[in-house]
């Protein structure tokens, strides 16, 4: 048998592997999507089967939405508040954690106990958002029962007859919120930097020290450079998640699918899901979904673009 | 669709031979009885003869499938009723209870082989005016114009309470039987009503007078379910209906111009919510709370009042001291009120079906008059602790929990002095601006008449609705 066609033979193997996965996707993720963007265009209620084309009008409908407005709107703070956040704290635990140690001049490592700490950094990752849905709504509870609330009354600073209503405050929802996503995603991306961290060669580390590198140098010098390509990813990762945020929304904040207090912790998702299944506005619904879509897609892009540099081998 | 149509023509045919059976001498129920034993093959309904005490020929020693919706008010009532039903008519009943209503069931009813009777609630829920539309729901008109099982001289209809039968209406027919009557107010303690000497309020100013006392008393005086306005919703609106009566309720369910705005009743009903905030008598931190949190403090003594139907009792039983002693309270009245003290917001709910192409549908039609029987309708009382749509349904002697037989006596004194407003199902997104607005008002971010204004512009984006041209009453 020749060379080609001993590929060819091996191409066909492999496509033959590749047809039943390529078939489910195109079936349950393309064409759903292909789906939606035609329902975009009618004003289909989601429980019958007819519906009229009603061209643009949905789109045109959304510009003037001014609670689709707001939850694109906190949506975008949190698109650039929660990859920030989250990558600047993991990435200083993970130094810290790996290259953080002083130590005397040969040896690289992190700070006392550091293998505890990869442990319990993890811990938050290993719930499922549900279940930080129902620990936060404890932590948060708007009465003194919650954790903060009574542990601030304990310390004096807030009176027990006005406990903060964390949840049902607009000017703190948003940021309480944020608070539980950063908290659950420092520790999974602290292990993948730390996995990031331990590939770079430490000979590259000890130079580094010889030279008389401080932490600090050593970090913006080396470690940040070389972890470039999971830093990137890490925020398409997470801008990802600040576009959604529909779990903590829908079950931690008032009204029916969250959102609350009166619309001031909305985001794209929880609008979408009360005009699809509460209001009966399914293509309505549908035209949110495509501009979700649409603009996960630009912010993945650019987010790509704007971070990308020069690959540094090791 | 070749399918149906071949099955219809099995079921006229059955029918046929059932009816035949009626007629000739009653040795022939042997052979109607061969008929719907080869039935079993092909899965046709067991027909027995139709007689008084029988309407729709339930066959002795048949089968019987029921599925109901295991939520709130779980599923022994069921279990009870099957054991009853059974050993009435001699069938063997299958039982399912489930929350996965859709899944469990969307398969049969597209596979033709539903269950007989269902019990349709629930999240899951099939919605039933996809049902209606696909045919699969019985015509139920011939449960209502049956025999009452308490009184053969009744017809099933007369024995239920008011908008049982409106609510059951699809497309003009009735199909669904809401089964579980609820009853709208502030509940409280009987107990720590008694200890402190504090007798239940009729007017609002009264109300406010027990809730300041409570205050005093190191307790709030107004708990609600703030993450969900629906319930504080529910004070607002009854306390418009029974100071502006019920033209004031159609107003607002009939989306007019004035329903909110330059309706006095609206502003003083909001305003008296709202003095409940200003002067500090609402429980602290209840604005938060999930309708459980707000419930519990409140079954702990931590306010006096709660706003809520009368599901309450059941929904809370786990976290209720024994001798609390739960009482229902109509809605207190505002000054110069229409209504009376007694007036209640009172709603059906539960949607229970037969499916039209269920196995046996005579069994299932007559185990929807035997729930509409007194003798069931207290079973539920006593097992799921709720009200049922059957008038007067509970009998007297049995011991109910006594929240349930608050809200039992208190709809008595009601007599027909019960509304209750359509709005919520005709325009969900209104009622979602309007429990928006109770939020901000009960977080004293807005004044009572902002609350006005949202809420009437709430109405009038509403009465721009295509359905608002069908949704009228009168």
């Amino acid at each position: 048998m020749s060379h080609v066609a001993q590929s060819k033979g091996r191409a066909g193997f492999i496509a033959g592997f590749l047809v039943a996965p390529l078939a489910l996707y195109l079936t349950f993720v393309i064409w759903p999507y292909v789906q939606t963007f035609g329902y975009s265009f009618t004003n289909w209620s989601g429980q019958s089967p007819t519906f009229d084309f009603v061209g643009l009008d949905n789109y045109a409908s959304l510009l003037k939405d001014e609670v689709f407005r707001g939850a694109l709107g906190h949506n975008l703070l949190l698109l650039v508040f929660v990859p920030v956040i989250t990558i600047l704290l993991a990435l200083f635990f993970a130094f810290m954690v790996n290259a953080g140690g002083r130590s005397g001049a040969g040896g690289v490592r992190g700070v006392g106990g550091s293998r505890v700490y990869k442990i319990v950094y993890f811990f938050p990752q290993v719930l499922s958002l549900a279940i930080l849905a129902v620990l936060f709504g404890a932590i948060y509870r708007s009465d003194e029962g919650g954790l903060l609330n009574g542990f601030l009354t304990q310390l004096g600073l807030i009176d027990a007859e006005h406990p903060v209503e964390w949840l049902n405050e607009p000017d703190l929802v948003l940021w309480c919120l944020l608070f539980v996503v950063v908290w659950h995603g420092v520790g999974f991306y602290l292990v993948l930097f730390s996995a990031a961290m331990q590939s770079v060669p430490k000979d590259i580390y000890e130079a580094a020290l010889l030279d008389g590198a401080g932490r600090a140098q050593t970090f913006f010098r080396v470690t940040l450079p070389l972890l470039w390509d999971s830093v990137q990813t890490s925020a398409v990762y997470l801008g990802i998640a600040a576009m959604d945020m529909f779990v903590l929304v829908s079950t931690m904040t008032s009204q029916q699918f969250g959102g609350g207090p009166d619309h001031h912790s909305e985001v794209m998702s929880t609008v979408l899901m009360r005009n699809f299944l509460y209001f009966g506005k399914s293509g309505y619904a549908c035209a949110m979904g495509v501009v979700m879509l649409a603009l996960t897609m630009i912010l993945s892009i650019i987010t790509l673009r704007a971070t990308r540099r020069e690959r540094i081998e090791f | 669709m070749g399918s149906t149509g071949e099955g219809l023509g099995r079921r006229d045919l059955i029918k046929r031979s059932a009816a035949l059976g009626l007629i000739t001498v009653p040795t022939m129920s042997f052979l109607s009885a061969c008929a719907s034993g080869g039935e079993e093959s092909t899965k046709g309904p067991d027909k027995g003869a139709v007689t008084k005490e029988n309407p729709f020929g339930v066959a002795k020693g048949g089968k019987l499938d029921v599925v109901v919706f295991k939520g709130g008010f779980g599923d022994d009532y069921a279990k009870a009723w099957e054991a009853a039903f059974d050993k009435k008519w001699g069938t063997t009943s299958s039982h399912l209870g489930t929350q996965e209503i859709t899944a469990k069931l969307q398969p049969r009813f597209n596979g033709g082989n539903p269950p007989d009777v269902v019990d349709d609630s629930g999240a899951q829920q099939i919605k039933l005016d996809v049902l209606a539309k696909g045919d699969q729901l019985a015509d139920l008109t011939a449960v209502l114009d049956a025999p009452s099982l308490d009184d053969p001289t009744k017809k099933v209809r007369d024995t239920l309470v008011e908008g049982a039968y409106e609510q059951g209406l699809q497309g003009g027919k009735f199909v669904v039987l809401k089964y579980v009557y609820a009853v709208f107010g502030f509940w409280y303690s009987g107990k720590l009503f008694k200890e402190k000497g504090w007798a239940p309020p009729k007017t609002w100013d009264e109300f406010l007078a027990v809730c300041t006392k409570a205050k005093e008393a190191g307790i709030g005086g107004l708990a609600h379910q703030g993450k969900f306005p629906y319930y504080i919703n529910v004070v607002i609106m009854d306390l418009i209906a029974k100071k502006g009566g019920l033209e004031a309720m159609k107003a607002i369910d009939n989306l007019e111009p004035n329903a909110f705005e330059g309706n006095p009743a609206a502003l003083a009903a909001v305003e008296a919510v709202y003095e409940v905030v200003e002067k500090g008598l609402l429980m602290p931190g209840t604005n938060g709370l999930t309708h459980t949190e707000s419930q519990t403090a409140w079954n702990q003594y931590k306010a006096a009042f709660i706003p809520s139907g009368s599901w309450l009792e059941n929904e809370q039983l786990k976290q209720t001291p024994e001798d609390f002693d739960m009482k229902f309270l109509p809605m207190p009245l505002l000054a110069d009120s229409k209504l009376p003290f007694e007036a209640i917001r009172a709603g059906v709910d539960e949607p229970f079906i037969v499916p039209e192409k269920a196995a046996n549908k005579a069994a299932g039609m007559e185990f929807l008059r035997s729930m509409l029987s007194r003798e069931w309708s207290t079973i539920f009382a006593q097992q799921a602790n709720s009200l049922t749509v059957v008038k007067d349904g509970v009998d007297p002697g049995v011991k109910l929990r006594p929240g349930t037989q608050s809200a039992v006596e208190a709809l008595k004194a009601a007599g027909s002095n019960t509304f209750s407003y359509r709005y919520p199902d005709w325009y969900s997104e209104m009622d979602t601006e309007i429990q928006n607005a109770s939020n901000e008002l009960m977080a004293q971010r807005i004044q009572p008449k902002e609350w006005i204004k949202r809420a009437q512009a709430a109405v009038d984006k509403a009465a721009k609705d295509p359905n608002a041209k069908n949704n009228k009453r009168s």
